[in-house]
């Protein structure tokens, strides 16, 4: 007698500081397939995690916003390459969880892998192209360079469930910074899947952190956060909740990129969130004998 | 035997003050719609100086819509070689009457002439004549190949630099093709109503700066305006949190300058004399009503002796008294409810343990004033470490090694500014990026450019102003053309 073999499930879990734990809170919610079909059960995130994110995320950033441009050029490029290995199963889930045909998913991917590789390059030239050299009236080299803005808070686009994910969080590591990003809340298995990718890519610990669940429940934590340096509001479809949360965020004067609920993935990504989350700092040096 | 100064006055014969000020609405001065006016007074005598009208909802209203009348058929298509020049006529007008408009700021603020006539005039006029080159070459200035003008700008000045925090925001909003409207603070009007002249002079289209005297009300009507496309605002993070609040879930383009508690890192191989002098200018300019002040004095041990017998000696020999003066060091503090917030955070110092030691001199009777002052044995827990004092009022703190420098430094929600005392280069290097801090000054503090992007980390803000970053808060970003 013979029979279909029974599929090996996996258990989707949350990405905080290198590591896959479940919610603290024990809780999970049911993602459904674009044609209603059960697929999971994902974690969801509570305010414990969230914290918990926030804290990774700023032990993370210590180390990746001191290495050099060129070796975070590497680890972006490196995603990209990783990605591609699993560039079939990110098609399945874009296709899954969006209820696009293949071409459409295999599109989806291609542009996100094609992201990281935009943004790989960008990591040593955006000194170049946001820094100056300003000629004061005095005898002092000045000089104004970005640096990394801190820990951002990202809430990733609900509908392009990973096009639109890497769109959000590789801008924000490019320069230096460290993220905590809730994935789509309905179609959050892509996102798992990158944290996969990321935990074997040779991103630090706690530099990408992923959350799953209701950005209704954990936003406000993470905008009121006093460790939380910006908040990336481009996910969120609620108009309430957004405001909410630029009013939070203006507890500790966040950086606050607004709701971008029309943006379109495949688009030129141009310098906008490059410039959003880095800092100028400028610098007088004397000059003399 | 002792030689005394002889008083040298500046002549006030260059300042006309009109008994009363309306508002610069369109072109022209008109009263409020209210009638309703306030008091600006001499903050070195107490004496008043003019009445000025305060704004209400309906000016506000009148004066939108006369800088969207503008920015829509005037300033908006008007190419940038023409605006240009109307800024480099604004930057030439103000050279010429730099002498009055220094007299008029000293009058007005209470801060030295010495101050007004060689540091913020002579910046006044540079801002306006670096934007100027601007207006034509935005599309060379890396926001894109097409650059374009968000607007209304709605302006939100301090009354620490009354005409020079008016220079960094009119300028480059005129420069990328913004009209403004522009509100003073109420301690500090009557510079930018003396700019509003200048515009008269420069034949400048109406409508495309409007002055709006007031009080925070009158700011809170302006930033809240449905027609506003961008608002700037220099003055304290609790007032920059409040306008945030007020934004959000609004398309309003927002930058913030506010506090700060800036460390001054004096290392034991710095030149010390120059340091002294560093420090003294770090916090006693502008009598520490400055942002970015040097509040706080961070002293390798092994000089901080030395350091503070250097610092009492040089602060004994500052000149406090008439703002006039041409000898004066240290003007007036500019109103009374200011030198009540020095005063009682001072308190809070002495209160905590911190020992108190002022500088002798003569207050004078009239006006407002508070002496040099230095607080030591002051630990990071202290008010006087933590918060922004906005007085001449400096707290000593010391370290051991570089990364305790560091540390302390950034320990605290602001990241303004920061200085470094060393003879060396790597160290200044390495301190800079360890720093977080928008504007670091290495062996000088205070000195500013307009070439030279200013504005903070953390709570101090976001946002730049000058230089090429400066530009980016007045052009629309790329996603929003």
């Amino acid at each position: 007698m013979t029979h279909d073999r029974i599929g090996v499930r996996k258990t989707h879990k949350l990405f905080i500081g290198g590591a896959f734990p479940r919610s603290e809170s024990g809780r999970t919610y049911e993602v459904a397939t674009a044609t209603g079909d059960f697929w999971s059960n994902a974690s969801k995130a509570s305010r414990k995690d969230a914290r918990n994110a926030v804290i990774a995320a700023r032990t993370g950033f210590g180390k990746w916003s001191a290495a050099t441009a060129y070796n975070r050029g590497q680890v972006l490029y490196r995603i990209a390459e990783v990605m591609e290995d699993r560039r079939a199963q990110f098609i399945d889930e874009v296709m899954a969880g969006e209820g696009v045909d293949e071409a459409a998913a295999r599109q989806q991917v291609d542009a996100a892998i094609d992201r990281w590789v935009w943004y790989a390059g960008w990591t040593d030239k955006i000194a170049q192209a946001l820094g100056t050299a300003n000629p004061v009236a005095g005898p002092y080299f000045n000089f104004s360079i970005p640096e990394p803005s801190g820990v951002v808070a990202c809430v990733a686009p609900q509908a392009s469930s990973l096009l639109g994910l890497v769109s959000v969080i590789a801008p924000v590591i490019a320069s230096g910074n460290s993220v905590v990003a809730m994935a789509s809340t309905e179609r959050p298995i892509p996102a798992i899947t990158l944290a996969e990718v990321m935990a074997t890519s040779d991103v630090p610990a706690g530099v990408v952190n992923l959350l799953t669940g209701d950005p209704a429940e954990i936003l406000p934590w993470l905008a009121s956060h006093a460790d939380v340096n910006a908040v990336d509001l481009t996910g969120v479809t609620d108009r309430d909740l957004a405001i909410s949360a630029e009013r939070e965020a203006a507890g500790t004067i966040k950086r606050v990129l607004r709701p971008a609920p029309e943006a379109d993935w495949n688009a030129d990504p141009g310098m906008d969130r490059l410039r959003t989350f880095v800092e100028i700092k400028t610098v007088w040096h004397p000059m003399g004998l | 035997m002792t030689f005394d100064y002889a008083p040298a006055p500046e002549s006030r014969a260059s300042v006309e003050i009109a008994s009363d000020y309306g508002l610069f609405i369109d072109g022209e001065f008109s009263p409020s719609a209210s009638g309703s006016s306030f008091v600006t007074v001499n903050p070195a005598t107490e004496e008043s100086l003019s009445s000025v009208a305060e704004a209400g909802s309906a000016d506000v209203d009148r004066a939108v819509a006369a800088a969207r009348r503008a920015y829509d058929a005037v300033w908006g298509p008007m190419p940038g070689r023409e605006r240009a020049k109307y800024l480099f006529r604004i930057a030439r007008i103000i050279q010429e009457r730099s002498r009055e408009l220094a007299v008029l700021e000293s009058l007005d603020n209470g801060k030295p002439i010495k101050e007004s006539r060689d540091v913020d005039l002579p910046l006044v006029a540079a801002h306006f004549f670096y934007h100027a080159g601007w207006a034509d070459k935005l599309e060379h200035a890396g926001y894109g190949p097409a650059p374009q003008p968000l607007g209304v700008a709605a302006q939100v000045i301090p009354w620490n630099f009354p005409l020079l925090m008016l220079a960094w925001k009119v300028a480059p909003a005129l420069a990328c093709g913004n009209t403004v409207v522009v509100k003073p603070a109420e301690t500090t009007p009557l510079t930018a109503l003396a700019f509003a002249d200048i515009c008269r002079q420069a034949d400048l289209p109406p409508g495309v700066v409007n002055i709006l005297t007031g009080a925070g009300e009158t700011g809170r009507l302006l930033v809240e305006h449905p027609d506003v496309n961008k608002v700037a605002f220099t003055g304290s993070t609790e007032v920059g949190r409040s306008i945030m609040r007020t934004l959000a879930g609004t398309d309003k383009r927002l930058t913030l300058e506010l506090g700060g508690k800036a460390a001054n890192i004096v290392f034991d191989d710095a030149p010390i004399d120059e340091a002294i002098e560093g420090i003294v200018n770090g916090i006693f300019f502008n009598q520490g009503h400055v942002c970015c002040a040097g509040s706080r004095l961070l002293v390798q041990e092994s000089v901080a002796e030395d350091v503070l017998e250097r610092l009492k000696a040089r602060l004994s020999t500052l000149r406090l008294g008439d703002p006039l003066d041409k000898n004066t060091d240290i003007g007036a503090i500019n109103s009374a409810e200011q030198l009540a917030r020095i005063d009682e955070l001072a308190k809070s110092g002495q209160g905590e343990g911190a020992e108190r030691w002022s500088a002798p001199c003569e207050i004078p009777e009239r006006g407002w004033w508070f002496p040099p002052t230095v607080f030591t044995g002051v630990t990071q827990a202290h008010r006087i470490a933590r918060e922004e004092i906005f007085g001449p009022v400096l707290s000593v703190l010391t370290f051991r090694t570089p990364d305790e420098a560091v540390q302390k430094a950034n320990n605290t929600p602001y990241g303004l500014s920061a200085g470094i005392w060393t003879e060396k280069g790597s160290r200044i290097l390495w301190m800079a990026q360890q720093l977080r801090a928008g504007v670091v000054w290495a062996n000088t503090f205070n000195r500013f450019d307009p070439t030279s992007p200013f504005g903070g980390y953390k709570e101090s803000g976001f946002g730049r102003e000058g230089g090429l970053h400066g530009l980016g808060a007045y052009l629309k970003t790329e996603a929003a053309r």
